[in-house]
Protein backbone atom coordinates (compact mmCIF):
# COMPACT_ATOMS: atom_id res chain seq x y z
CA UNK A 1 0.00 0.00 0.00
CA UNK A 2 1.32 3.46 -0.83
CA UNK A 3 0.59 6.71 0.93
CA UNK A 4 -1.52 7.81 -2.04
CA UNK A 5 -4.03 5.09 -1.33
CA UNK A 6 -4.14 5.67 2.42
CA UNK A 7 -7.00 8.12 2.26
CA UNK A 8 -9.17 5.50 0.53
CA UNK A 9 -8.44 2.78 3.09
CA UNK A 10 -10.25 2.44 6.41
CA UNK A 11 -7.76 2.12 9.28
CA UNK A 12 -7.86 -1.32 10.83
CA UNK A 13 -5.88 -1.91 14.03
CA UNK A 14 -5.93 -5.67 13.77
CA UNK A 15 -4.78 -5.66 10.16
CA UNK A 16 -1.99 -3.24 10.98
CA UNK A 17 -0.62 -5.52 13.68
CA UNK A 18 -1.20 -8.66 11.64
CA UNK A 19 0.56 -7.33 8.57
CA UNK A 20 3.26 -5.76 10.73
CA UNK A 21 4.10 -9.01 12.47
CA UNK A 22 3.76 -11.10 9.33
CA UNK A 23 6.18 -8.95 7.36
CA UNK A 24 8.59 -8.45 10.24
CA UNK A 25 12.28 -8.29 9.35
CA UNK A 26 14.98 -10.42 10.95
CA UNK A 27 15.85 -7.47 13.15
CA UNK A 28 12.27 -7.19 14.39
CA UNK A 29 12.11 -10.91 15.16
CA UNK A 30 15.45 -10.76 16.98
CA UNK A 31 14.23 -7.87 19.12
CA UNK A 32 11.03 -9.71 20.02
CA UNK A 33 13.09 -12.73 21.06
CA UNK A 34 15.24 -10.49 23.27
CA UNK A 35 12.14 -8.88 24.80
CA UNK A 36 10.43 -12.20 25.49
CA UNK A 37 13.55 -13.85 26.94
CA UNK A 38 14.17 -10.79 29.12
CA UNK A 39 10.60 -10.76 30.44
CA UNK A 40 10.70 -14.52 31.13
CA UNK A 41 13.94 -14.14 33.08
CA UNK A 42 12.57 -11.18 35.01
CA UNK A 43 9.07 -12.39 35.81
CA UNK A 44 9.37 -16.18 35.74
CA UNK A 45 12.80 -16.58 37.36
CA UNK A 46 14.03 -13.49 39.19
CA UNK A 47 10.75 -12.29 40.70
CA UNK A 48 9.38 -15.57 42.12
CA UNK A 49 12.68 -17.18 43.11
CA UNK A 50 14.88 -14.27 44.12
CA UNK A 51 12.65 -11.25 44.66
CA UNK A 52 9.61 -12.29 46.60
CA UNK A 53 8.01 -9.46 48.53
CA UNK A 54 9.89 -9.53 51.84
CA UNK A 55 6.95 -8.29 53.92
CA UNK A 56 4.41 -10.66 52.41
CA UNK A 57 5.52 -13.36 54.88
CA UNK A 58 4.75 -11.13 57.86
CA UNK A 59 1.29 -11.37 59.40
CA UNK A 60 1.15 -7.81 60.67
CA UNK A 61 3.28 -5.72 58.35
CA UNK A 62 2.79 -2.44 60.21
CA UNK A 63 3.83 -3.96 63.54
CA UNK A 64 6.80 -5.68 61.96
CA UNK A 65 8.09 -2.48 60.32
CA UNK A 66 7.38 -0.50 63.47
CA UNK A 67 9.48 -2.93 65.54
CA UNK A 68 12.24 -2.82 62.95
CA UNK A 69 12.30 0.96 62.98
CA UNK A 70 12.37 1.11 66.77
CA UNK A 71 14.92 -1.66 67.20
CA UNK A 72 17.34 -0.19 64.70
CA UNK A 73 17.56 3.20 66.35
CA UNK A 74 20.86 4.15 67.98
CA UNK A 75 20.12 2.19 71.14
CA UNK A 76 20.98 -0.92 69.09
CA UNK A 77 24.08 -0.17 67.03
CA UNK A 78 24.73 -2.09 63.83
CA UNK A 79 26.93 -5.15 64.18
CA UNK A 80 29.81 -5.86 61.85
CA UNK B 1 15.50 -9.36 65.31
CA UNK B 2 18.14 -10.50 62.88
CA UNK B 3 20.97 -8.04 63.28
CA UNK B 4 22.10 -6.17 60.24
CA UNK B 5 25.64 -6.17 59.07
CA UNK B 6 27.51 -3.69 56.99
CA UNK B 7 28.04 -6.24 54.21
CA UNK B 8 24.27 -6.53 53.67
CA UNK B 9 23.94 -2.77 53.50
CA UNK B 10 26.84 -2.30 51.11
CA UNK B 11 25.77 -5.12 48.77
CA UNK B 12 22.19 -3.86 48.75
CA UNK B 13 23.42 -0.40 47.86
CA UNK B 14 25.77 -1.75 45.21
CA UNK B 15 23.00 -3.80 43.68
CA UNK B 16 20.64 -0.84 43.46
CA UNK B 17 23.38 1.43 42.12
CA UNK B 18 24.37 -1.09 39.45
CA UNK B 19 20.77 -1.61 38.32
CA UNK B 20 20.05 2.12 38.22
CA UNK B 21 23.32 2.74 36.38
CA UNK B 22 22.54 0.17 33.69
CA UNK B 23 18.94 1.43 33.44
CA UNK B 24 20.24 4.93 32.75
CA UNK B 25 22.27 3.64 29.81
CA UNK B 26 19.05 2.76 27.96
CA UNK B 27 16.60 5.45 29.05
CA UNK B 28 18.37 8.67 27.97
CA UNK B 29 18.82 7.44 24.41
CA UNK B 30 15.10 6.66 24.22
CA UNK B 31 14.24 10.17 25.39
CA UNK B 32 16.87 12.01 23.35
CA UNK B 33 16.70 10.04 20.14
CA UNK B 34 12.90 10.15 20.40
CA UNK B 35 12.86 13.92 20.09
CA UNK B 36 15.37 13.93 17.23
CA UNK B 37 13.50 11.32 15.17
CA UNK B 38 10.30 13.32 15.76
CA UNK B 39 11.94 16.53 14.56
CA UNK B 40 13.34 14.75 11.50
CA UNK B 41 9.90 13.34 10.67
CA UNK B 42 8.34 16.79 11.22
CA UNK B 43 10.72 18.17 8.59
CA UNK B 44 9.68 15.37 6.25
CA UNK B 45 5.99 16.15 6.73
CA UNK B 46 6.64 19.86 6.18
CA UNK B 47 8.91 19.51 3.14
CA UNK B 48 7.70 16.24 1.62
CA UNK B 49 11.35 15.40 0.92
CA UNK B 50 11.70 11.60 0.90
CA UNK B 51 15.31 11.85 2.11
CA UNK B 52 14.05 13.21 5.43
CA UNK B 53 11.60 10.33 5.59
CA UNK B 54 14.47 7.90 5.09
CA UNK B 55 16.39 9.61 7.88
CA UNK B 56 13.37 9.52 10.19
CA UNK B 57 12.83 5.80 9.55
CA UNK B 58 16.47 5.01 10.25
CA UNK B 59 16.55 6.85 13.58
CA UNK B 60 13.23 5.25 14.51
CA UNK B 61 14.81 1.87 13.86
CA UNK B 62 17.70 2.69 16.21
CA UNK B 63 15.17 4.02 18.71
CA UNK B 64 13.28 0.73 18.41
CA UNK B 65 16.39 -1.34 19.14
CA UNK B 66 17.17 0.70 22.22
CA UNK B 67 13.53 0.70 23.34
CA UNK B 68 13.07 -3.06 22.93
CA UNK B 69 16.23 -3.98 24.78
CA UNK B 70 15.98 -1.31 27.45
CA UNK B 71 12.26 -1.38 28.19
CA UNK B 72 11.28 -2.75 31.58
CA UNK B 73 14.82 -2.72 33.00
CA UNK B 74 13.43 -0.28 35.56
CA UNK B 75 11.09 -3.00 36.83
CA UNK B 76 14.12 -4.65 38.41
CA UNK B 77 14.48 -1.56 40.59
CA UNK B 78 10.88 -2.04 41.72
CA UNK B 79 11.63 -5.67 42.57
CA UNK B 80 14.43 -4.45 44.79
CA UNK B 81 12.20 -2.03 46.65
CA UNK B 82 9.98 -4.90 47.75
CA UNK B 83 12.76 -7.33 48.58
CA UNK B 84 15.86 -5.42 49.62
CA UNK B 85 14.29 -2.21 50.89
CA UNK B 86 11.04 -3.48 52.36
CA UNK B 87 11.06 -1.16 55.39
CA UNK B 88 11.47 1.75 53.02
CA UNK B 89 8.71 0.47 50.73
CA UNK B 90 6.28 0.14 53.59
CA UNK B 91 7.31 3.44 55.17
CA UNK B 92 6.84 5.53 52.01
CA UNK B 93 3.41 4.04 51.45
CA UNK B 94 1.38 5.29 48.54
CA UNK B 95 3.42 8.42 48.02
CA UNK B 96 5.98 6.41 46.13
CA UNK B 97 3.42 3.98 44.76
CA UNK B 98 1.10 6.57 43.19
CA UNK B 99 3.59 8.15 40.77
CA UNK B 100 4.91 4.72 39.80
CA UNK B 101 1.36 3.47 39.18
CA UNK B 102 0.53 6.50 37.03
CA UNK B 103 3.75 5.91 35.16
CA UNK B 104 2.85 2.30 34.49
CA UNK B 105 -0.82 2.81 33.64
CA UNK B 106 -0.91 6.11 31.76
CA UNK B 107 2.48 6.99 30.42
CA UNK B 108 3.77 3.56 29.47
CA UNK B 109 0.53 2.57 27.74
CA UNK B 110 0.50 5.84 25.83
CA UNK B 111 4.01 5.06 24.68
CA UNK B 112 3.27 1.42 23.90
CA UNK B 113 0.11 2.25 21.94
CA UNK B 114 1.59 4.82 19.63
CA UNK B 115 4.90 3.07 19.10
CA UNK B 116 2.97 0.39 17.17
CA UNK B 117 1.57 3.00 14.77
CA UNK B 118 5.04 4.51 14.49
CA UNK B 119 6.56 1.22 13.35
CA UNK B 120 3.67 -0.51 11.56
CA UNK B 121 1.67 2.47 10.39
CA UNK B 122 3.89 4.18 7.82
CA UNK B 123 1.70 3.12 4.91
CA UNK B 124 -1.55 2.79 6.85
CA UNK B 125 -2.17 6.22 8.31
CA UNK B 126 -1.71 9.69 6.88
CA UNK B 127 1.56 11.60 7.27
CA UNK B 128 0.21 13.85 9.98
CA UNK B 129 -1.36 11.00 11.95
CA UNK B 130 1.92 9.12 11.78
CA UNK B 131 3.83 12.20 12.90
CA UNK B 132 1.41 12.66 15.80
CA UNK B 133 1.99 9.02 16.78
CA UNK B 134 5.74 9.54 16.74
CA UNK B 135 5.49 12.61 18.97
CA UNK B 136 3.04 10.81 21.28
CA UNK B 137 5.46 7.89 21.58
CA UNK B 138 8.25 10.11 22.80
CA UNK B 139 5.71 12.14 24.80
CA UNK B 140 4.68 8.96 26.60
CA UNK B 141 8.30 8.08 27.30
CA UNK B 142 8.92 11.57 28.67
CA UNK B 143 5.78 11.41 30.79
CA UNK B 144 7.03 8.08 32.12
CA UNK B 145 10.27 9.74 33.10
CA UNK B 146 8.35 12.53 34.81
CA UNK B 147 6.55 10.22 37.22
CA UNK B 148 9.68 8.24 38.02
CA UNK B 149 11.51 11.49 38.72
CA UNK B 150 8.63 12.73 40.90
CA UNK B 151 9.12 9.61 43.02
CA UNK B 152 12.87 10.16 43.17
CA UNK B 153 12.48 13.86 43.96
CA UNK B 154 10.19 13.03 46.86
CA UNK B 155 12.98 10.99 48.43
CA UNK B 156 15.26 14.00 48.16
CA UNK B 157 12.64 16.48 49.37
CA UNK B 158 9.69 14.77 51.05
CA UNK B 159 6.70 17.06 50.48
CA UNK B 160 2.92 16.73 50.57
CA UNK B 161 2.81 13.89 53.10
CA UNK B 162 1.93 13.16 56.72
CA UNK B 163 3.22 10.26 58.80
CA UNK B 164 0.59 7.93 60.20
CA UNK B 165 2.01 6.19 63.30
CA UNK B 166 -0.77 3.58 63.31
CA UNK B 167 0.08 2.23 59.88
CA UNK B 168 3.74 3.32 60.12
CA UNK B 169 3.37 4.83 56.68
CA UNK B 170 3.69 8.24 55.14
CA UNK B 171 0.40 9.17 53.56
CA UNK B 172 -0.15 11.63 50.78
CA UNK B 173 -2.04 14.74 51.87
CA UNK B 174 -1.45 16.78 48.73
CA UNK B 175 -0.99 15.08 45.37
CA UNK B 176 0.03 18.36 43.73
CA UNK B 177 2.65 19.08 46.38
CA UNK B 178 4.23 15.75 45.49
CA UNK B 179 3.73 16.00 41.72
CA UNK B 180 4.74 19.64 41.34
CA UNK B 181 7.30 20.11 44.09
CA UNK B 182 10.02 22.48 42.88
CA UNK B 183 12.53 19.71 43.43
CA UNK B 184 10.58 17.36 41.14
CA UNK B 185 10.05 19.94 38.41
CA UNK B 186 13.73 20.90 38.37
CA UNK B 187 14.86 17.30 38.48
CA UNK B 188 12.56 16.42 35.59
CA UNK B 189 13.77 19.21 33.31
CA UNK B 190 17.45 18.73 34.17
CA UNK B 191 17.30 14.96 33.70
CA UNK B 192 15.22 14.98 30.53
CA UNK B 193 17.27 17.73 28.93
CA UNK B 194 20.44 15.76 29.74
CA UNK B 195 18.86 12.86 27.83
CA UNK B 196 18.19 15.17 24.89
CA UNK B 197 21.85 16.15 24.95
CA UNK B 198 22.87 12.51 24.95
CA UNK B 199 20.56 11.82 22.02
CA UNK B 200 22.09 14.71 20.10
CA UNK B 201 25.63 13.52 20.86
CA UNK B 202 24.67 10.02 19.71
CA UNK B 203 23.14 11.16 16.42
CA UNK B 204 26.03 13.54 15.71
CA UNK B 205 28.57 10.82 16.46
CA UNK B 206 26.90 8.12 14.38
CA UNK B 207 26.38 10.57 11.50
CA UNK B 208 30.03 11.56 11.73
CA UNK B 209 30.95 7.89 11.37
CA UNK B 210 29.11 7.77 8.02
CA UNK B 211 31.05 10.84 6.90
CA UNK B 212 34.33 9.26 8.00
CA UNK B 213 33.40 6.19 5.96
CA UNK B 214 32.27 8.48 3.13
CA UNK B 215 28.90 6.80 2.74
CA UNK B 216 25.30 7.98 3.15
CA UNK B 217 26.71 11.50 3.26
CA UNK B 218 23.48 13.30 2.50
CA UNK B 219 21.66 11.41 5.27
CA UNK B 220 24.52 12.08 7.69
CA UNK B 221 24.64 15.80 6.94
CA UNK B 222 20.88 16.12 7.33
CA UNK B 223 21.05 14.30 10.68
CA UNK B 224 23.96 16.41 11.94
CA UNK B 225 22.12 19.56 10.94
CA UNK B 226 19.28 18.62 13.29
CA UNK B 227 21.39 17.12 16.07
CA UNK B 228 23.89 19.99 16.22
CA UNK B 229 21.21 22.63 16.71
CA UNK B 230 19.20 20.40 19.03
CA UNK B 231 22.34 19.49 20.97
CA UNK B 232 23.38 23.11 21.41
CA UNK B 233 19.90 24.08 22.64
CA UNK B 234 19.82 21.04 24.95
CA UNK B 235 23.18 21.70 26.58
CA UNK B 236 22.38 25.39 27.05
CA UNK B 237 19.09 24.37 28.68
CA UNK B 238 21.05 21.84 30.70
CA UNK B 239 23.20 24.63 32.13
CA UNK B 240 20.08 26.62 33.05
CA UNK B 241 18.27 23.66 34.61
CA UNK B 242 21.50 22.64 36.34
CA UNK B 243 21.58 26.04 37.98
CA UNK B 244 17.98 25.49 39.10
CA UNK B 245 18.86 22.07 40.48
CA UNK B 246 21.83 23.48 42.38
CA UNK B 247 19.56 26.12 43.89
CA UNK B 248 17.12 23.44 45.07
CA UNK B 249 19.97 21.36 46.49
CA UNK B 250 21.27 24.40 48.41
CA UNK B 251 17.82 24.96 49.92
CA UNK B 252 16.91 21.37 50.74
CA UNK B 253 20.13 19.36 50.83
CA UNK B 254 22.94 21.67 51.98
CA UNK B 255 25.18 18.71 52.86
CA UNK B 256 25.05 17.54 49.25
CA UNK B 257 26.00 20.99 48.00
CA UNK B 258 28.90 21.12 50.46
CA UNK B 259 30.09 17.69 49.27
CA UNK B 260 29.77 18.73 45.62
CA UNK B 261 32.15 21.61 46.32
CA UNK B 262 34.31 19.95 48.98
CA UNK B 263 33.33 22.83 51.24
CA UNK B 264 34.06 22.10 54.89
CA UNK B 265 34.08 25.58 56.39
CA UNK B 266 31.32 27.76 55.08
CA UNK B 267 31.52 31.49 54.56
CA UNK B 268 29.75 34.42 53.03
CA UNK B 269 30.35 35.14 49.36
CA UNK B 270 31.53 31.58 48.70
CA UNK B 271 33.23 30.86 45.39
CA UNK B 272 32.45 28.04 42.98
CA UNK B 273 35.37 25.78 42.19
CA UNK B 274 36.07 25.87 38.46
CA UNK B 275 38.98 23.45 38.62
CA UNK B 276 40.33 21.78 41.70
CA UNK B 277 41.77 18.72 43.34
CA UNK B 278 40.94 17.44 46.80
CA UNK B 279 43.65 16.69 49.30
CA UNK B 280 43.80 12.86 49.55
CA UNK B 281 45.12 13.21 53.12
CA UNK B 282 41.76 14.52 54.30
CA UNK B 283 39.92 11.58 55.82
CA UNK B 284 37.25 13.13 58.04
CA UNK B 285 35.41 16.40 58.34
CA UNK B 286 36.96 17.13 61.75
CA UNK B 287 40.62 16.22 61.13
CA UNK B 288 41.71 19.83 60.44
CA UNK B 289 43.46 18.82 57.21
CA UNK B 290 43.20 21.32 54.34
CA UNK B 291 40.59 19.83 52.00
CA UNK B 292 42.13 21.05 48.74
CA UNK B 293 45.39 20.20 47.01
CA UNK B 294 44.64 23.15 44.75
CA UNK B 295 41.62 25.04 43.49
CA UNK B 296 40.67 27.79 41.10
CA UNK B 297 37.48 29.50 42.17
CA UNK B 298 34.90 31.68 40.48
CA UNK B 299 34.45 34.27 43.26
CA UNK B 300 31.06 34.45 44.98
CA UNK B 301 29.46 32.17 42.40
CA UNK B 302 28.49 29.42 44.86
CA UNK B 303 26.59 31.96 47.00
CA UNK B 304 24.90 33.30 43.90
CA UNK B 305 24.05 29.84 42.58
CA UNK B 306 22.81 28.44 45.88
CA UNK B 307 21.07 31.45 47.38
CA UNK B 308 20.69 34.02 44.56
CA UNK B 309 22.81 36.43 46.59
CA UNK B 310 26.53 36.95 45.98
CA UNK B 311 27.16 37.57 49.68
CA UNK B 312 24.99 34.77 51.09
CA UNK B 313 26.47 32.42 53.67
CA UNK B 314 27.01 28.91 52.29
CA UNK B 315 27.37 26.36 55.09
CA UNK B 316 30.18 23.84 54.85
CA UNK B 317 30.16 20.29 56.17
CA UNK B 318 31.50 21.37 59.57
CA UNK B 319 28.84 24.08 59.86
CA UNK B 320 26.05 21.65 59.03
CA UNK B 321 27.30 19.26 61.72
CA UNK B 322 27.79 22.02 64.31
CA UNK B 323 24.65 24.04 63.43
CA UNK B 324 24.16 27.54 64.82
CA UNK B 325 24.10 29.46 61.53
CA UNK B 326 21.12 31.35 60.13
CA UNK B 327 19.00 29.47 57.60
CA UNK B 328 17.39 31.24 54.62
CA UNK B 329 14.05 31.35 56.48
CA UNK B 330 15.66 33.19 59.40
CA UNK B 331 15.68 30.26 61.84
CA UNK B 332 18.89 28.90 63.34
CA UNK B 333 20.22 25.57 62.08
CA UNK B 334 20.24 22.77 64.64
CA UNK B 335 23.43 20.85 65.33
CA UNK B 336 23.75 17.16 64.51
CA UNK B 337 23.47 16.33 68.22
CA UNK B 338 20.27 18.34 68.54
CA UNK B 339 18.79 16.70 65.48
CA UNK B 340 19.79 13.27 66.72
CA UNK B 341 18.21 13.95 70.08
CA UNK B 342 14.99 14.97 68.37
CA UNK B 343 15.15 11.93 66.11
CA UNK B 344 15.50 9.64 69.12
CA UNK B 345 12.53 11.35 70.77
CA UNK B 346 10.47 10.74 67.63
CA UNK B 347 11.39 7.04 67.49
CA UNK B 348 10.76 6.61 71.20
CA UNK B 349 7.40 8.34 70.79
CA UNK B 350 6.53 5.94 67.96
CA UNK B 351 7.34 2.95 70.18
CA UNK B 352 5.32 4.38 73.05
CA UNK B 353 2.44 5.25 70.73
CA UNK B 354 2.29 1.65 69.52
CA UNK B 355 2.33 0.32 73.08
CA UNK B 356 -0.37 2.74 74.21
CA UNK B 357 -2.56 1.82 71.25
CA UNK B 358 -2.20 -1.88 72.00
CA UNK B 359 -3.17 -1.23 75.60
CA UNK B 360 -6.17 0.85 74.51
CA UNK B 361 -4.80 4.01 76.14
CA UNK B 362 -5.95 6.50 73.53
CA UNK B 363 -5.25 9.72 75.44
CA UNK B 364 -1.66 8.64 76.13
CA UNK B 365 -1.30 7.59 72.51
CA UNK B 366 -2.41 11.06 71.43
CA UNK B 367 0.29 12.63 73.62
CA UNK B 368 2.97 10.40 72.13
CA UNK B 369 1.67 11.17 68.66
CA UNK B 370 2.07 14.89 69.35
CA UNK B 371 5.70 14.34 70.43
CA UNK B 372 6.28 12.23 67.33
CA UNK B 373 4.86 14.89 65.00
CA UNK B 374 6.88 17.65 66.62
CA UNK B 375 10.13 15.76 66.12
CA UNK B 376 9.30 13.86 62.94
CA UNK B 377 11.32 16.12 60.59
CA UNK B 378 14.45 14.68 62.28
CA UNK B 379 13.18 11.09 62.62
CA UNK B 380 16.08 9.63 60.65
CA UNK B 381 18.78 11.20 62.79
CA UNK B 382 17.79 8.79 65.55
CA UNK B 383 19.54 6.03 63.61
CA UNK B 384 22.92 7.74 63.27
CA UNK B 385 25.56 6.92 65.83
CA UNK B 386 27.87 9.84 65.11
CA UNK B 387 28.21 12.86 62.87
CA UNK B 388 30.63 11.16 60.49
CA UNK B 389 27.71 9.08 59.20
CA UNK B 390 26.04 12.29 58.08
CA UNK B 391 28.80 13.11 55.59
CA UNK B 392 28.54 11.53 52.11
CA UNK B 393 31.54 10.38 50.10
CA UNK B 394 33.02 13.81 49.40
CA UNK B 395 35.65 12.90 46.76
CA UNK B 396 33.17 10.85 44.72
CA UNK B 397 30.54 13.58 44.85
CA UNK B 398 33.06 16.38 44.21
CA UNK B 399 34.77 14.80 41.20
CA UNK B 400 31.51 13.49 39.73
CA UNK B 401 30.00 16.95 39.88
CA UNK B 402 32.98 18.76 38.43
CA UNK B 403 33.68 16.26 35.67
CA UNK B 404 29.98 16.35 34.74
CA UNK B 405 30.07 20.15 34.50
CA UNK B 406 33.29 20.08 32.45
CA UNK B 407 31.77 17.55 30.03
CA UNK B 408 28.64 19.70 29.78
CA UNK B 409 30.73 22.76 28.92
CA UNK B 410 32.68 20.66 26.40
CA UNK B 411 29.46 19.69 24.62
CA UNK B 412 28.30 23.31 24.41
CA UNK B 413 31.59 24.05 22.64
CA UNK B 414 31.35 20.95 20.43
CA UNK B 415 27.81 21.73 19.29
CA UNK B 416 28.72 25.37 18.71
CA UNK B 417 31.55 24.23 16.44
CA UNK B 418 29.29 21.71 14.70
CA UNK B 419 26.65 24.40 14.12
CA UNK B 420 29.30 26.77 12.77
CA UNK B 421 30.80 24.20 10.42
CA UNK B 422 27.31 23.18 9.37
CA UNK B 423 26.47 26.80 8.48
CA UNK B 424 29.68 27.01 6.48
CA UNK B 425 28.92 23.61 4.90
CA UNK B 426 32.36 22.33 5.92
CA UNK B 427 31.49 19.35 8.11
CA UNK B 428 31.84 16.90 5.24
CA UNK B 429 35.42 18.02 4.62
CA UNK B 430 36.54 18.44 8.24
CA UNK B 431 37.81 15.06 9.22
CA UNK B 432 39.05 15.96 12.72
CA UNK B 433 35.61 17.25 13.69
CA UNK B 434 34.01 14.02 12.49
CA UNK B 435 36.34 12.01 14.73
CA UNK B 436 35.74 14.33 17.67
CA UNK B 437 31.96 13.97 17.26
CA UNK B 438 32.23 10.18 17.01
CA UNK B 439 34.44 9.76 20.07
CA UNK B 440 32.35 12.17 22.10
CA UNK B 441 29.43 9.71 22.30
CA UNK B 442 30.78 7.94 25.43
CA UNK B 443 31.33 11.30 27.13
CA UNK B 444 27.60 12.00 27.03
CA UNK B 445 26.92 8.67 28.75
CA UNK B 446 29.62 9.33 31.33
CA UNK B 447 28.16 12.77 32.11
CA UNK B 448 24.69 11.26 32.58
CA UNK B 449 26.00 8.60 34.95
CA UNK B 450 28.00 11.15 36.91
CA UNK B 451 24.90 13.30 37.27
CA UNK B 452 23.14 10.43 39.00
CA UNK B 453 26.20 9.76 41.16
CA UNK B 454 26.03 13.38 42.37
CA UNK B 455 22.30 13.14 43.00
CA UNK B 456 22.39 9.81 44.83
CA UNK B 457 25.80 9.57 46.50
CA UNK B 458 25.57 13.21 47.54
CA UNK B 459 22.41 12.56 49.56
CA UNK B 460 23.79 9.66 51.57
CA UNK B 461 23.07 8.38 54.18
CA UNK B 462 19.42 9.08 53.40
CA UNK B 463 16.91 7.03 51.47
CA UNK B 464 14.41 9.74 52.43
CA UNK B 465 16.08 13.03 53.27
CA UNK B 466 16.36 13.48 57.07
CA UNK B 467 13.65 10.89 57.71
CA UNK B 468 14.96 7.43 56.85
CA UNK B 469 18.63 6.45 56.54
CA UNK B 470 19.85 3.36 54.72
CA UNK B 471 20.36 1.24 57.82
CA UNK B 472 16.70 1.63 58.78
CA UNK B 473 15.41 1.11 55.25
CA UNK B 474 17.14 -2.14 54.28
CA UNK B 475 15.47 -5.55 54.71
CA UNK B 476 16.86 -8.12 57.12
CA UNK B 477 18.13 -10.42 54.39
CA UNK B 478 21.31 -12.43 54.37
CA UNK B 479 24.16 -10.68 52.56
CA UNK B 480 24.76 -13.92 50.64
CA UNK B 481 21.33 -13.68 48.98
CA UNK B 482 22.02 -10.13 47.91
CA UNK B 483 25.39 -11.12 46.46
CA UNK B 484 23.70 -13.85 44.40
CA UNK B 485 21.10 -11.46 42.99
CA UNK B 486 23.76 -8.83 42.41
CA UNK B 487 25.64 -11.35 40.28
CA UNK B 488 22.50 -12.36 38.39
CA UNK B 489 21.70 -8.74 37.62
CA UNK B 490 25.24 -8.03 36.54
CA UNK B 491 25.02 -10.95 34.09
CA UNK B 492 21.54 -10.04 32.81
CA UNK B 493 22.26 -6.37 32.28
CA UNK B 494 25.66 -7.00 30.75
CA UNK B 495 24.05 -9.46 28.34
CA UNK B 496 21.40 -6.89 27.45
CA UNK B 497 24.03 -4.22 26.92
CA UNK B 498 26.10 -6.50 24.69
CA UNK B 499 22.93 -7.41 22.73
CA UNK B 500 22.07 -3.74 22.35
CA UNK B 501 25.52 -2.71 21.16
CA UNK B 502 25.84 -5.70 18.80
CA UNK B 503 22.44 -5.24 17.17
CA UNK B 504 22.77 -1.47 17.01
CA UNK B 505 26.26 -1.53 15.49
CA UNK B 506 25.11 -4.09 12.92
CA UNK B 507 22.17 -1.90 11.96
CA UNK B 508 24.28 1.25 11.81
CA UNK B 509 26.78 -0.52 9.55
CA UNK B 510 23.87 -1.56 7.36
CA UNK B 511 22.81 2.07 7.18
CA UNK B 512 19.58 3.78 6.24
CA UNK B 513 17.51 2.04 3.60
CA UNK B 514 18.06 3.08 0.03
Amino acid sequence: MTENTIANEKFNWFKMFWDGFMSMSTLGKTLWVVVIVKLIIMFAILKPFFFSDFLSSKDDKASYVSEELVDRSVSLPLSE
Amino acid sequence: MELLNSSLLEWSRAQFAMTAGYHWLFVPLTLGLGIIMSIVESIYVKTGDEKWKKAAKFWQLIFGINFAIGVATGIILEFQFGTNWSNYSWFVGDIFGAPLAIEGIVAFFLEATFISIMFFGWNRVGKKTHLASTWLTVGGATLSAYWILVANAWMQYPAGMAFNPETVRNEMVSFWSVALSPFAVNKFFHTVVSAWGLGAAFVSGVSAWYLIKNRNNDFALKSIKVSAIFGLVSFLLLAITGDGSAYQVAQKQPMKLAAMEGLYKGHEGAGLIAVGMLNPAKKAYDDNVDPYAFKIELPKMLSLMGYRNINAFVPGINDIVAGGYALPDGSIALSFEEKRSRGQKAIEALANFQEAKKAGLDSEAAQYEAVLRENYPYFGYGYLTDAHQLVPNVPLTFYSFHIMVIIGAYFILLFLVLCWYNCKKKIESTRWLQYVALWSIPLAYIAGQLGWVVAEVGRQPWTIQDVLPLQAAVSSLSAGNVIITFTLFALLFTALLIAEITIMVKQIKKGPED
